[in-house]
């Protein structure tokens, strides 16, 4: 082994990375859209409607893709979810809208809703304007912290409703997980972006990117200045492994592996091991081991601790991982890393079983060598910023009503940093209804 | 196997299934591969007088449906644009190579007995099987009196037919016109005219669709649209309720019936068969698919036949006319209910909204441990069909005939101020 470790970047040619790493969905042609949209029933009271975390009347857009009322589809769409660009692009369709279909009781084969949702939403957002707009204005302010799809949804709403809203992400660019966090051949073509600006073109957002709460601001100040603030943190904190070796080098957090690969133009300049194990059974494993597979690894192992049936990555993801020649290996527990002159060499593994209905890691060990080593076992929300502000805390997440609403009156929660599914149209619901809440408190309040 | 060898007014053929009247039989070239593929007979396109008719580019309209394209079929074109003899040639041609099919020639013809005293003969001729008089055509041609401008009129149905028998010896049928308020009057005048047998129904007058951009029906032919012919699968239930009329009225009894009308599987085919018709005319369905859709017309055909122990055509025809009643006629002691089999609903709740915003609210849609269900409400259903009808699951929702307790038509019924119990 004249290199050790070997991660390099570049492993397979310009040409290949922007193939791997192209729209690995292609959109429906109109054909296809009109003909998946005559399978759909039109189902009554449909169980897709309720599947959905943000409610999007699917049957009503479908029929307006299968008359050509594309946009009456569009607008039924984005007025329940705005972000249904994306959520067309990420939603876990089988696990949500798709899984409740009709159609997979009758012919196992739902009717392809996310695919036909992207059709509608690309349709409406190569219009260059959005259907909606404001209100007059409230002369009512609100700080939203975190631009990703809470916060985005949240804004949007506000912006509808006629109030100002300052929108702050600690990151450069706004979108959060969507911009820096999904895979980056679902939404290729700088698809985040061009939504941010879909979304904020209804005016009444002021941007500030690069502004960190704790560092540049707090609640406190926020609240000088504004009547409301809703807290769209997301988890930006990687959990640990707690493995010996864990600070070796090329042992990373895969969410950081993604975040280089999101901001990589050509991805010629990231670097990947020549083998890679990822540590982990969620979607953000999955994407990670897929990416490291079309970045040119040799080979990618996925392992996590118990059973395919309780991996938080869908049946699809992981056939997707296995179809881009991931092997996913069950039921081992990461056990210690080890290394070589301050890399990581091999990683190993405790198998493990089911003993009286629980998971047990009492079996041998095995080794699998390794270049690199990324961990997805799970992002936490980070609260240091949230000291002292009064917002309470429960179970990691900060604690909110039915509404969004915090323990401190005036702070409004959604999206990952509060209880709930950690998925994207789940945020957008969040931002959604909390911002009714707010509109809601803020005009109670004037009349008052 | 069963026989599906038909005589129809001493016409025989291997099977029942003629290519109609139409663009598929304007030539030799296409009647013979027509023949190759199976059919047992063509009706070749209208013929008229020279000089030929021109027809316009632009001549089809399509109605298509949540995917199924020419549902429906409109067209504008007009007969043969050929010149006569051209046809006659080629329809001597085929005849003498296809001795063994049928082949009829359909003529039209201003409405002067010299004009059909001269092409009889010439078409006699050829050695084609028997005419088929074009009474029907409802497009451009009536507008020159002749076609269903003809057919509309039972007098001039009589006149022309009585002509035709007079100067010639062919077996001939008239093919009658949809366009009309009651198809009785012209049948009736065919036969009291000498037709052998009369054929229904022609196209029925349509604008198919009107292109919103161009804001004119289709087909458009440079910035206009006419009304034309509709045919196709769409027109079939209007074709088998003329058919079915014809069959039964007992003044017409032994006039044979070619049926025509979105005739498009072996299903449609028996279906016009025990509704009445003797033989059986198809074009739509060659055109959306070619001629090789009769390969499974005969063969369905033959195979039901045979599950039904049906050995010839004979067995078949008109099965289904004693059945077909005036609406005075049905029992209104009979009653039907709708049976939802849980086990197979999708849960897609169409048979509740439709029964609910519509009929009867008969369909209750209840919550069982968080499941959708929908259960029918014996109290409230009327039997009408309509949730088995909007039910996408095959044989899900079923209608089950409750124990009939003797029979109460409306004539007798007490609510009917005519009926004797007053």
């Amino acid at each position: 082994m004249d290199r050790w470790p070997d991660i390099a970047a570049g492993r397979v040619s310009r040409e290949i990375l922007a193939l791997n790493f192209a729209d690995a969905h292609p959109p429906l042609t109109d054909a296809q859209a009109v003909i998946e949209a005559d399978r759909c029933y039109f189902c009554y009271d449909a169980p897709c409607i309720e599947a959905c975390p943000t409610g999007i009347d699917v049957p009503t857009f479908i029929k307006g893709i299968a008359t050509g009322n594309l946009a009456g589809a569009a607008r039924t769409i984005l007025e329940s979810n705005i972000l249904g660009g994306s959520c067309a692009r990420v939603c876990p369709t089988e696990i949500l809208c798709e899984q409740k279909c009709v159609r997979n009781a009758q012919e196992e084969k739902p009717v392809q809703i996310g695919a036909l949702q992207r059709r509608a939403t690309d349709w409406q957002m190569a219009k260059g304007v959005q259907p909606f707009t404001r209100a007059a204005a409230t002369g009512r302010r609100v700080a939203i912290v975190g631009a990703g799809p809470a916060g985005l949804a949240c804004a949007h709403r506000l912006a509808v409703h006629g109030h100002e809203v300052t929108l702050f992400d600690a990151k450069p660019k706004l979108g959060g997980l969507n911009e820096y966090g999904v895979a980056a051949y679902k939404t290729p073509d700088d698809f985040a972006q061009d939504e941010v600006n879909f979304v904020l073109s209804i005016g009444g957002v002021t941007l500030a990117p690069d502004r960190a709460l704790g560092r540049d601001f707090s609640i406190d100040t926020l609240l000088n200045d504004h009547d409301a603030v809703f807290l769209s943190l997301g988890q930006a904190g990687a959990r640990k492994a707690g493995l010996t070796g864990e600070d070796l080098s090329g042992v990373m957090n895969a969410v950081d592996f993604i975040e280089s690969i999101r901001t990589s133009g050509t991805k010629e300049d990231v670097a990947v091991g020549r083998r890679v194990v990822v540590i982990g059974g969620g979607n953000t494993a999955i994407d990670a081991a897929v990416q490291a597979k079309r970045l040119g690894a040799e080979e990618v192992t996925l392992v996590y601790r118990r059973g395919r049936e309780t991996m938080s990555a869908t049946e699809v993801e992981q056939a997707w991982a296995q179809t881009n020649g991931v092997t996913i290996r069950h039921w081992a527990a990461p056990a210690r890393i080890e290394g070589v002159d301050g890399a990581a060499s091999a990683i190993a593994f405790t198998r493990g079983r089911v003993l009286d209905g629980r998971a047990v890691h009492d079996g041998e060990e095995f080794v699998l060598e390794a270049d690199m080593i990324l961990k997805a076992v799970g992002q936490h929300v980070v609260f240091d910023p949230l000291e002292g502000s009064g917002v309470e805390t429960e179970g990691g997440r900060i604690r909110v009503d039915g509404s969004g609403r915090t323990s401190r009156p005036g702070v409004y929660a959604g999206g990952d940093c509060t209880a709930g599914e950690d998925l994207t149209v789940a945020a957008v619901r969040d931002g959604r209804d909390a911002a009714e809440a707010i509109h809601a408190d803020l005009t109670q309040k004037k009349e008052v | 196997m069963a026989d599906l060898r038909s005589n129809f007014i001493g016409i025989r053929s291997p099977n029942p299934f003629w290519l109609a009247s139409a663009p598929p039989t304007d030539k030799a070239y296409n009647v013979r591969r027509a023949f190759d593929a199976g059919w047992g007979g063509v009706v070749w396109k209208t013929l008229g007088e020279d000089p030929p008719v021109v027809n316009v580019s632009s001549r089809y309209g399509a109605l298509s449906y949540r995917g199924e394209r020419m549902f429906g079929l409109n067209n504008i074109e007009l007969i043969s644009d050929r010149p006569l003899a051209v046809n006659l040639a080629e329809i001597k041609d085929v005849k003498r190579d296809y001795p063994d099919r049928a082949v009829i020639v359909s003529l039209m013809v201003p409405c002067v007995e010299e004009s059909w005293k001269a092409i009889l003969p010439l078409v006699e001729e050829t050695g084609a099987d028997g005419l088929e008089l074009n009474f029907g055509c409802p497009h451009g041609m009536s507008e020159r009196n002749m076609g269903s401008a003809v057919g509309q009129v039972p007098e001039y149905v009589e006149m022309v037919t009585r002509w035709v028998k007079q100067h010639s010896r062919m077996p001939t049928i008239v093919k009658l016109t949809p366009n009309v308020t009651s198809i009785l009057a012209p049948a009736r005048a065919a036969m009291r005219g000498g037709a052998d047998a009369v054929s229904l129904i022609n196209t029925i007058q349509s604008v198919v669709s009107v292109d919103l951009d161009a804001m004119a029906p289709t087909p458009v032919v440079d910035g206009m649209g006419t009304h034309g012919g509709y045919c196709g699968p769409a027109v079939k239930p209007i074709a088998l309720r003329m058919l079915g009329e014809v069959a039964r009225s007992p003044d017409l009894a032994g006039l044979p019936i070619s049926g025509i009308g979105g005739i498009s599987t072996w299903r449609d085919a028996a279906e016009f068969l025990v509704m009445g018709a003797s033989n059986l005319q198809v074009c739509t369905a060659a055109m959306h698919y070619g001629f090789r859709v009769v390969d499974d017309m005969k063969d369905g055909l033959s195979n039901w036949m045979d599950e039904k122990n049906f050995t010839s055509l004979s067995e078949v025809v008109g099965r289904a006319v004693p059945n077909f009643v005036n609406w005075n006629q049905l029992n209104l002691k009979f009653k039907t209910l709708a049976r939802i089999d849980q086990d197979l609903c999708v849960q897609c709740g169409l048979c509740h909204i439709a029964c609910e915003d519509t009929s009867h609210q008969a369909i209750a849609r209840l919550r069982v441990d968080g499941s959708r269900r929908y259960e029918v409400i014996d109290e409230e259903c009327v039997g009408c069909n309509l949730c088995a009808h909007v039910c996408p699951v095959d044989d899900c929702i079923t209608m089950a005939p409750q124990p009939t307790d003797g029979v109460l038509t409306w004539p007798n019924h007490p609510n009917n101020p005519m009926s004797g119990a007053h």
